[in-house]
């Protein structure tokens, strides 16, 4: 019975109040009193259906707000849920070790993959050890290193996405992070094996596709993905921060807008009211569609993996 | 005054054609007066400071291309497939960078040689909306690649860019793999791609085709980086380091080769093509 802790967004104020009406209903019934059950039975139900509607028509701001929830389930959650058998790895054998990136061993329904992605924290001292999920060159350099002992050893790659974008800092501009960037998009282009990426909260420009030029690529229900975060591109195009929503309607962030534009090849659907009000059921959907995905892969050899990837994207944007 | 600030303003995209013989123009770095024509002689590069001014794609071939190159024809695109609109349509933000500038988009190539060395060349143009990447700058890219893969030469890119066409949303992200695809293909037929930075070239243009180059060269005092200097000042809350994503902070980092005056820039090239030539396969 234990239920993921409770934490509403703005939009869902309507359903929070009828949610605190349940729980005072609880607390102050006695037990004995059967109109108060029937009540809260008749609450319950009808918080559920505001839900299903409220989720059923979320707007791209209110769902780039969802992928941003802060117990939306991250890259460990999924290790421990959708994964087994997890070996992690660490470093990129140049600077450092970035937790920003998280990846290793681990298995898919028994098979073996090179499991990599963004991990945001979850909690003040892990958001700071894992730096809000905004990785350094570090970080992308060892994703390269995974991807190539994958390579090497015939392991597919499957990348959970998950980023604001790559850390904007001046140790990240010294160490080269736009070349970082550059040459883990080149890996994910350069693999012989299977890749499947899954953006899975947000997958933030540069600091996404880095790890997501993949072979098939797949979006949670309401994750988003985008060039700029939809302030950003508020604050460069409107000359306002306001505007973060109209920016999020007209650049097209939803899985939904993303698979009609051929960016993304399918949507993996999400438990009622979003992935954090059932963490285990999200896993499951996710770990179900890249089985799938990479069974398909399987029949590909390395020079048709190669050619699809490639041609994947060249066709992005052609006539 | 007024019209010493409109032509300061524009110092950084002046081309011949808008040019009046009798004008001076002030430089934006040591603030020095100077003839434009006499400027323009000297490449664009001011002759106290040194500082090296931003020059149209057109002005670029024919500062580096032999006389007798030919401009490729820019690749057609899906025009504004998202139907964005900000404060303005992007359509209209198209036709009026069309109507100021002569090639169609941001990046345009032409073949020619360097110095008797056959290459394919392209240029992007900040004049250009910014120099941004949109589907016009990723399938110019390739479109370009394609060309020296056939002709069998390098394939040089000058870069300039504030970033991404964000008016194209995911699909301009998307260019990133796609120039991405075109690199890799050129490094299998065996044939050199060399990286020209110039002043700006930031996002998603940085952290893609102008940091995988075989020789990558930057212009003195160009701007480079991945992310934008407010930003990472408005993230770490720092005051930046001097030079920092400069030409030279990029050198003295191990990012770039060399940094390279633009007089000695065609010269550069030609000894690098001389260096680089295609490996017979065996
Ligand atoms: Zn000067």
């Amino acid at each position: 019975m234990s239920k993921p802790m409770k934490s509403y967004l703005d939009f869902e104020k309507p359903i929070a109040e009828l949610d605190a009406r349940v729980e005072e209903l609880r607390t102050t019934a006695s037990g004995s009193e059967l109109d108060i059950e029937a009540e809260i039975a008749k609450l319950a139900a009808k918080s559920e259906a505001m839900l299903a509607t409220t989720y059923g028509k979320l707007t791209p701001w209110q769902k780039t707000q969802v992928a941003r929830h802060p117990l939306r389930p991250h890259f460990v959650d999924y290790v421990a849920m959708a994964f087994t058998d997890f070996v992690p790895l660490g470093g990129d054998r140049l600077y450092g070790e970035d937790a920003a990136i998280l990846g290793g061993f681990a298995r898919l329904d028994g098979k073996r993959v090179m499991l990599i992605g963004h991990e945001k924290g979850h909690d003040t001292a892990s958001r700071i050890k894992h730096n809000f999920g905004m990785a350094k060159p570090e970080g992308y350099r060892k994703a390269i290193r995974l991807m190539e002992l994958a390579s090497k050893f015939g392991l597919p790659v499957v990348t959970l996405v998950d980023t604001a974008g790559a850390f904007p800092g001046i140790e990240a501009e010294e160490r080269g992070q736009a070349e970082a960037i550059a040459r883990s998009t080149e890996a994910c282009l350069a693999l012989k094996v299977p890749m499947v990426a899954a953006i899975v909260g947000e997958g933030g420009s540069g600091g996404a596709i880095a790890i997501a030029a993949a072979n098939k690529v797949l979006m949670l229900e309401h994750s988003v993905y985008s060039v700029i975060s939809p302030e950003g591109a508020s604050s460069i195009l409107w000359r306002t921060p306001e505007k973060a929503a109209d920016a999020a309607t007209a650049m097209k962030v939803t899985a939904q807008d993303l698979l009609d534009l051929k960016v993304i090849d399918g949507v993996v659907s999400e438990p009622l009211g979003g992935a954090h009000r059932n963490p285990e059921q999200t896993a499951a959907n996710l770990a179900k569609a890249i089985g799938s995905e990479l069974a398909k892969l399987a029949k590909l050899d390395s020079a048709a993996l190669l050619r699809q990837r490639e041609d994947r994207f060249l066709a992005i944007g052609s006539l | 005054m007024s019209w010493l600030s409109k032509v300061r303003n524009s110092l950084s995209s002046l081309n011949k054609r808008d040019t009046p013989d009798n004008l001076w123009i002030k430089c934006p770095s040591c603030g020095e007066m100077l003839f434009a024509q006499e400027f323009e002689a000297n490449l664009s590069v001011c002759p106290r400071c040194e500082h090296h001014g931003r020059i149209t794609a057109k002005t670029r071939f024919e500062q580096l291309l032999d006389a007798g190159f030919n401009v490729l024809p820019t690749p057609e695109v899906p025009e504004n497939p998202l139907n964005f609109r900000d404060t303005k349509k992007y359509t209209d933000r198209l036709k009026a960078a069309r109507a100021s500038n002569p090639y169609p988009d941001a990046l345009t190539n032409a073949f020619g040689t360097i110095e008797g060395a056959k290459a394919v060349l392209g240029v992007q143009d900040f004049k250009f909306m910014g120099g941004s990447m949109g589907m016009a700058v990723g399938e110019a890219f390739v479109a370009g690649v394609e060309k020296a893969i056939a002709e069998k030469c390098g394939y040089i890119i000058c870069t300039a860019a504030g970033g991404a066409r964000m008016q194209e949303g995911i699909l301009s992200l998307m260019q990133m793999p796609k120039t991405t695809v075109a690199t890799r293909r050129l490094a299998a037929a065996g044939l050199p791609y060399i990286v020209v930075l110039t002043d700006p070239t930031t996002g998603g243009v940085t952290a893609s085709y102008a940091m995988l180059g075989d020789v990558q060269i930057a212009e003195p005092g160009a701007l480079i980086g991945f992310a934008g200097q407010r930003v990472i000042q408005d993230t770490i809350r720092e005051k930046l380091p001097d030079g920092f994503q400069r030409a030279e902070y990029l050198h003295d980092h191990g990012m770039v080769d060399m940094v390279v005056h633009r007089k000695d820039l065609k010269a550069t090239l030609a000894q690098l093509l001389g260096y680089l030539e295609r490996k017979e396969a065996k």
